[in-house]
Order: C-alpha cells, then sequence, then structure tokens
C-alpha cells in the first residue's frame, strides 16, 4: 500500500480521468442512445435498418477494436481529434481523450439503445391503445404516455450500461490516457512486490465508484417510480 | 499536404515491405549467418553452466518478438529475426548448437517485465531484449557487454522546430509503454503517452497527434529512413542505454565466455555484420564497437 | 410494444413525406459510406499489398491458430465461469448468513471490477512464472471465469428464484434432504433455461479476450498487435480482425437463440447482462 500511498496525487488524478471519461461519455451516449432508438423505433423503414444494423455491428465487436479504429484508423481518413487541446487545472483533453470518449460513446449508444429500447417495450399495449382511443396524436401518444412510462422503467438497465461504461474506461489505458487503470499498471511495474496492496486499492476505487452510480440510479428508480 | 501523405503512407507500405520480403532469415540473406562450432563442448571446461549447454545441445534465449530491427518474430514464423537475435545466435553457435535449429535453440518471447525473473527461474539461459544494463538489475541478474550504444533522442516531422526536449516542455510524446523511456520523457519535462508498439507511435507522429515520440536513437533510425522526407530524429541523446547480454547471477563464469565471444564477433566482423544486415539498411552508420565491461 | 400502435397507418400524404424522408436518409449513408471508402482509397488503404498477407497461406494459419486460441480462450472461461457461477449462485442461497454474505461480497467485487484490471493482476501477479504467452492465455481464462462467473452467479440465484415454488416444495415432501432438493430437482431445471444465456455470454467473453493486449496480444489481438508490425497495415488488420469478431459472435448469437428455441421454447430469453453491467436495483436475470 505504501506505493499508492506515496503517490497519491497521482492516484487521485487518474481517478478523475476515469471519473470524467464516465461522464462525458455518458453525456453523449445518452444522446446517442436516445437517438439511435428514436431511429429504431420510428417510422422510416431505412432509418430503421440503419439504426439496427449499426447496433448489431458495433455490439459484436470488442471494444479494444473499436479504439483502435479511432486511434489509428480514423487519422487516415481525415477524422482526427488533434483540435481538441483543453487544459484545465492539471487535468489535459487532448486527442488522447476525446478518442477514448468517442470511442466509448458509440460503443455504449447500441447498449444504451437496447435498454431504451426495453424501457419502450415495457410499456404495456393497452397504453398507448388508451391513448390513440382517446383521440391523441403520435406526438401526444409517446410524450404523454409512452415516453414517460418508457423513461422509468429503462432506468435500471440504463444504469447498468452506464456501469459496464464506468469499467470500460479502463480500455482508454491501452490507448495513451492515464486513468486508473494505466496507474495502476505502472504502479504495479514499478513496486512488484506490493503487487496485492496496489490492485486491492484500485479495486475497491473502482468498487466505490460503481456503487455511486448504482445508489444514483436506485435513488432515481424509487423516485420515479409509478405508485 | 494531402497528397503527400497519401504518397507516404503508400511509400512507407512499399519499405515497410520490401523490409518485410527479405525478413525471412535462415532462407533469404538477412541477418548474419553463423555456423555452430563443432568442437565447442570440448573448450570449455567441465562443470562450467557453458559446458552444461554445449553437452545438452539445447537452449533458451530470451528476445523481443515486437521490435522490428532489433528482435521480431513475423505472424505465421517461429524464427525471430533482428540485431539481439543475431548477437545470440552468435553466442549459440559459440556453444556448438546450430543458432538456426528451433528444436535446439528456444527462442522465449520477453518483454521488460519478465526479463529477471525468468532468468532467476532458470527459464531462459540467456536474455537479449533491449536490456540495458542498471546498477539495480545488476544486484538480481547477471549483465555484461554492451554490444550496443544508444540514447534516447526524439523523432520528429520533417518541418518539426523542436530541437531537443527542451522544445517540448510539457508536450505530449509518445513511446512504448513498460519502457524506460516513458520515465525519462517524465523527467525531461514532456508529457508521455504510452501506446503499445513503436510503429504505433510513429503512426501517431504521422497523424500530427503527437508532435514527437522518443525512444533510442538506432530504433528511431530506422523509422526516420522508412518515412524519409517525412521524419527526422533531432537532439542529443538525452539518456545513455547500454545494452547488454543478460545471464544467471548463479553462473558467473558465463560472463567472460560472453565478453570473449562479442569480442571474436567484433574482430572476425560478424557483429559489425549483423549491425549492417538489421539496423543499417535503415542508413545508420555502423558504429564502433563498444568498450566491453570487464568481468569480476 | 410494437411500433405498429405508435402511430397511424401512413395516409397517402405522409406517405409522401416517408418517401422523401427515405430517400434523403438512404443518399445521407451512401454518402457517408462512400465518403469512408473514398478516403480510405485516397490513403491508399485498399493496396493489394495491404491485403495480400489475409490471403497468404502460413498468415492465414496464423490467423486461423489465433482465432481459436481466442475461441478457447473464451470457451475455457465460459465453462470456469459455469462452475464458478453455480458456486457462488447457490451460496446466495444458502441458510447461513455468513456464506451468503461471502459469497455476496465475492460476486459484487468482481463484477465491479473492471475485467483488463483483473487481467493484468492475472498476469504479472499469478502467471507470472508461465512463459509468457501460456501466462497470458490464463490470465484471460482466470479473469473471464471470475468476472463472467459473478455474472452468471446472479443468473443462477435469479434462475432458481424464478422456478416454481411447488418444485421445492414437493421436493421437500417427498422427503428429501435439501441438498437434494438442490441438485436433482432445483439446479437441473435452472441450468436448462440458462443454456441459452450462457451461450450468449460466450459473445461477452470472446470480445473481453481482446483486453490482453494492455500487458500481451494473444489470441486474434497478437494478430492485431504483430501483423501490422510486418505490413504496415494498421487499417486493414483492424477490420479484418473486427470482422473475425463479428462474424463469430453473430454465429454464437444464432446459436444461442437456436438453443433457445429447443430448450426453453418461445419463452423471452434470460436476459444476460452484457460487458459487465452490475445492477444491484433489479436481479440482473429477469423473465
Amino acid at each position: 500500500m505504501d506505493a499508492v500511498i506515496e503517490s497519491l496525487p497521482d492516484v487521485f488524478k487518474a481517478f478523475g480521468y476515469t471519473v470524467l471519461l464516465f461522464l462525458v461519455s455518458g453525456t453523449l451516449s445518452l444522446i446517442g442512445g436516445t437517438l439511435l432508438v428514436a431511429m429504431r423505433v420510428g417510422p422510416i423503414a431505412i432509418l430503421n435498418k440503419a439504426g439496427a444494423a449499426y447496433v448489431t455491428l458495433v455490439r459484436n465487436t470488442p471494444l479494444l477494436a473499436v479504439f483502435f479504429f479511432f486511434s489509428f484508423a480514423a487519422p487516415r481518413i481525415g477524422i482526427n481529434f488533434r483540435w481538441v487541446d483543453v487544459h484545465i487545472g492539471t487535468f489535459d483533453f487532448t486527442s488522447f481523450f476525446s478518442t477514448a470518449v468517442v470511442a466509448l460513446t458509440l460503443y455504449t449508444s447500441t447498449f444504451v439503445c437496447e435498454a431504451l429500447r426495453s424501457g419502450v417495450n415495457a410499456v404495456p399495449l393497452g397504453q398507448a391503445e388508451a391513448a390513440r382511443a382517446i383521440g391523441l396524436p403520435f406526438g401526444g401518444v409517446m410524450s404523454q404516455v409512452v415516453l414517460p412510462q418508457a423513461f422509468r422503467a429503462s432506468v435500471p438497465p440504463v444504469a447498468s450500461a452506464l456501469i459496464a461504461l464506468l469499467k470500460n474506461t479502463s480500455v482508454a489505458a491501452v490507448f495513451g490516457v492515464i486513468e486508473a487503470t494505466s496507474q495502476m499498471k505502472s504502479l504495479t511495474n514499478n513496486n512488484a512486490d506490493e503487487r496485492w496492496g496496489i490492485f486491492l486499492a484500485f479495486a475497491i476505487g473502482y468498487v466505490v465508484l460503481v456503487e455511486l452510480v448504482s445508489l444514483a440510479a436506485g435513488t432515481l428508480e424509487r423516485r420515479w417510480r409509478i405508485a | 499536404m494531402r497528397f503527400t501523405r497519401t504518397k507516404a503512407v503508400i511509400a512507407t507500405a512499399g519499405l515497410a515491405l520490401s523490409l518485410a520480403a527479405c525478413g525471412n532469415a535462415g532462407e533469404d540473406s538477412e541477418g548474419v549467418d553463423v555456423q555452430a562450432d563443432e568442437n565447442a563442448a570440448s573448450s570449455f571446461d567441465d562443470g562450467t553452466r557453458m559446458k552444461e549447454i554445449a553437452d545438452a545441445g539445447t537452449i533458451n534465449v530470451g528476445v523481443k518478438f515486437d521490435q522490428p530491427g532489433l528482435g521480431f518474430n513475423e505472424t505465421g514464423s517461429d524464427m525471430p529475426t533482428g540485431f539481439d537475435v543475431d548477437i545470440a545466435k552468435i553466442l549459440v553457435a559459440s556453444l556448438g548448437i546450430d543458432p538456426d535449429d528451433t528444436s535446439k535453440v528456444k527462442y522465449v518471447e520477453t518483454i521488460s517485465d519478465n526479463r529477471e525473473p525468468f532468468l532467476q527461474e532458470g527459464k531462459v539461459d540467456l536474455v537479449l531484449a533491449s536490456y540495458s544494463i542498471t546498477d539495480e538489475r545488476r544486484q538480481v541478474v547477471g549483465q555484461t557487454g554492451p554490444y550496443m550504444l544508444t540514447g534516447q533522442q526524439l523523432l520528429v516531422p520533417e518541418d518539426s522546430d523542436a530541437e531537443g526536449p527542451e522544445d517540448l516542455q510539457g508536450k505530449e510524446v509518445c513511446s512504448v509503454t513498460g519502457s524506460t523511456s516513458l520515465e525519462n520523457a517524465k523527467a525531461q519535462g514532456m508529457k508521455p503517452v504510452g501506446f503499445d508498439t513503436y510503429s504505433q507511435c510513429v503512426d501517431k507522429v504521422l497523424d500530427g497527434t503527437v508532435e514527437a515520440m522518443t525512444t533510442d536513437g538506432t530504433i528511431l533510425a530506422g523509422y526516420a529512413a522508412q518515412n524519409e522526407g517525412q521524419l527526422k530524429v533531432v537532439g542529443d541523446p538525452f539518456s545513455e542505454e547500454r545494452i547488454g547480454v543478460g545471464y544467471s547471477k548463479d553462473y558467473p563464469e558465463m560472463c567472460q565466455w560472453i565478453n570473449d565471444t562479442l569480442e571474436k564477433a567484433n574482430e572476425d566482423g560478424t557483429w559489425a555484420e549483423a549491425f549492417e544486415a538489421n539496423l543499417g539498411a535503415s542508413g545508420v552508420e555502423t558504429p564502433d564497437f563498444p568498450e566491453l565491461d570487464p568481468c569480476e | 410494444m410494437a411500433s405498429a400502435v405508435l402511430f397511424d397507418s401512413p395516409g397517402p400524404k405522409t406517405a409522401a413525406r416517408h418517401r422523401i424522408y427515405t430517400v434523403v436518409a438512404a443518399v445521407v449513408l451512401m454518402l457517408l459510406v462512400a465518403w469512408v471508402l473514398k478516403r480510405l482509397n485516397d490513403a491508399g488503404q485498399f493496396a493489394y499489398e495491404l491485403w495480400e498477407p489475409f490471403v497468404t497461406p502460413n498468415i492465414m494459419q496464423a490467423i486461423g491458430e489465433a482465432w481459436l486460441d481466442t475461441l478457447s480462450m473464451a470457451g475455457l472461461s465460459v465453462l470456469g465461469a459455469l462452475v464458478f457461477g453455480v458456486v457462488f449462485g447457490v451460496a446466495k442461497l444458502s441458510d447461513h448468513r455468513p456464506v451468503r454474505w461471502a459469497s455476496w461480497l465475492v460476486v459484487e467485487f468482481f463484477r465491479a471490477v473492471p475485467v483488463i484490471m483483473l487481467m493484468i493482476f492475472a498476469f504479472y501477479a499469478v502467471f507470472n512464472s508461465m512463459s509468457i504467452e501460456r501466462g497470458a492465455y490464463w490470465s484471460v481464462v482466470l479473469a473471464l471465469t471470475v468476472y463472467n462467473g459473478a455474472v452468471l452467479a446472479e443468473v443462477f440465484r435469479a434462475g432458481i428464484n424464478a422456478l416454481p415454488k411447488g418444485q421445492a416444495e414437493a421436493a421437500y415432501a417427498i422427503g428429501m434432504r435439501k441438498s437434494q432438493v438442490m441438485n436433482i430437482v432445483l439446479l437441473p431445471q435452472a441450468v436448462k433455461i440458462m443454456v441459452p444465456a450462457i451461450i450468449s455470454q460466450m459473445v461477452v467473453a470472446l470480445k473481453d479476450t481482446s483486453l490482453i493486449l494492455i500487458v500481451f496480444g494473444v489470441g486474434l489481438t497478437k494478430i492485431l498487435k504483430q501483423l501490422p508490425l510486418s505490413f504496415n497495415n494498421l487499417v486493414p488488420t483492424t477490420i479484418v480482425i473486427a470482422l473475425l469478431y463479428i462474424v463469430t459472435n453473430l454465429v454464437l448469437t444464432a446459436i444461442a437463440s437456436y438453443a433457445q428455441k429447443k430448450f426453453v421454447g418461445e419463452k423471452e430469453m434470460l436476459k444476460v447482462s452484457m460487458v459487465g453491467e452490475a445492477d444491484q436495483n433489479q436481479s440482473a436475470a429477469t423473465f
């Protein structure tokens, strides 16, 4: 444990990157997932298929391969994030951070999409039928009846997708972001005799973060529960 | 700009291919062709480790598999190539073992983290894996040589104004994770970014994501030559790496044998030949043979 | 919910509007694909030399072997996870509080820690004296065993809980002991409905095998790392390897849905959370 305590500022900073990666890509994934689910339940057949194809393709690709694409392939076709160069305090948000955000977002969006879709599916058919029967148009059916319920029903699965995202931020360690896992790796390399302690310290860090997210999700779920 | 980059990518590809094409050592001309010393076994004293190995006729050597030019194993091949590997072959041949016979010589892949444990546990008899000689390592394993001197330098785009670490303070610089290069870069005031292989770093410099990459000058020179007109090596070396041979501390007698063999390889020109075959193609001048550390 | 209920069947005006949307969407999508292909082409990524390795016999063989390695790592870890899952799933239902708590702790821990960290740890602290490739291989198997095992434990517990109460009651009524009830009556039924879930967990395991790259490339990841070093074909290699993963996963998914029909009938598949979903709010398995 000594090694962890000695480099405590670095450790906190590393977890800071983990949390930031999670918050930024989490927010973007929620947006992306909503767009995807709109494509998938909407009336335009081709968007339907495109959305389904995208979700199937990305869900079956290892996250690592998605990272590979945006790290190495995308720059060759003119997609790069060199223009991102923000420094806040001691945190640097450069191309590596943004590449990680993009990869994590595109990957997690598909899981958020599926979670939201399961939420829409969880709304009983009768609800929409009843709404239609009293004369609500499509917009009204969706915004007044279906979506509010679907949103509530999808809190647990969306929370699962976000917890998965939190853990998946660790993949950024392979692609130049010095977040918690990367920090742990360099600490264990330099202090081989303290491996167990270092591992445990970082593992607990992740457990705490995961518990925080699931606590927040649980609170939301209780608050929004339909009496 | 786009045009030149496209061309460069193709040129790089072509170069890599031509390098790859002549990369099948043993069949082609690359690498040194060393013959096993027929009466090696009789030349060692009884009780020495060299005699044991020579009698057994098999040896395990730790080399890198992912560093083209030094130690590299091509996909689908079971024979690594590179300067480190060629030096290993010279040592193996002097024990009377055919270095190209993979049933007798086992080239074991080593990474930075497992070199010492493998030597200590006897999993390998020798390590030639860009293994810098340091005092810390000498506490736990035997190291002798060096058979190559190199220093950490910077590889930057051709149009870069950077001339050394002082011009890249606080800038992101790429290197390989698990290497001392990263720590040195940090000590020099640069922001190290770790990737998996050097060629990934080269990619990052070429596409402009980072302003420079850093590691041993010999490795960088190879990439600069591959990407002529695109990349250049700059700055004085800001660290000195003395690349040596690792052996087990249990067999101190190996030191003198390694030194003698290296010295001999220098005198008969096989050392220079190995350097030219693996690192010289990139336009690097063959340096003088480094002075060997004396054995205790 | 069927989307057909959400909106009226389009009238002539709406249908016309939808047609316009469809055309616009199709054009945009096609332009996007064309743009990507063009840029790749401009960058010389379709040059034959870059793709040649994938039709070269010895490299194809190496890729085949790597693929088998990846598949066997995933397979072994799912087998291991099954054992782990049964043990801890049953332990979580134990009548003894300490057993329940201890297994809860273990399961929650391994569900919350990133797989990549488990791999790093296994590689350096558990299998550090093996040859590096074997060590990496078994690190993957161990890390994925405990991780997927923790996920399956949760599925298992829920699976047993989901069995009709009468099953256990009837078994007790005819005089079976606790272990007999579990082993003879409950487990076989729970396992049967879990079969498709287990196969789809293999998809998760298969994808996660790639994470070992952080310490060392093994299986398909090794190709991803090594092949571009020889041929400078990072983009083609990434595409080919990703396609291999996708095709394998699609085949596994197809097998899973076949198995579901055969073993479970048309009932909804046991939901196994994908890639480390650790939802503590509701059980991971729902029917």
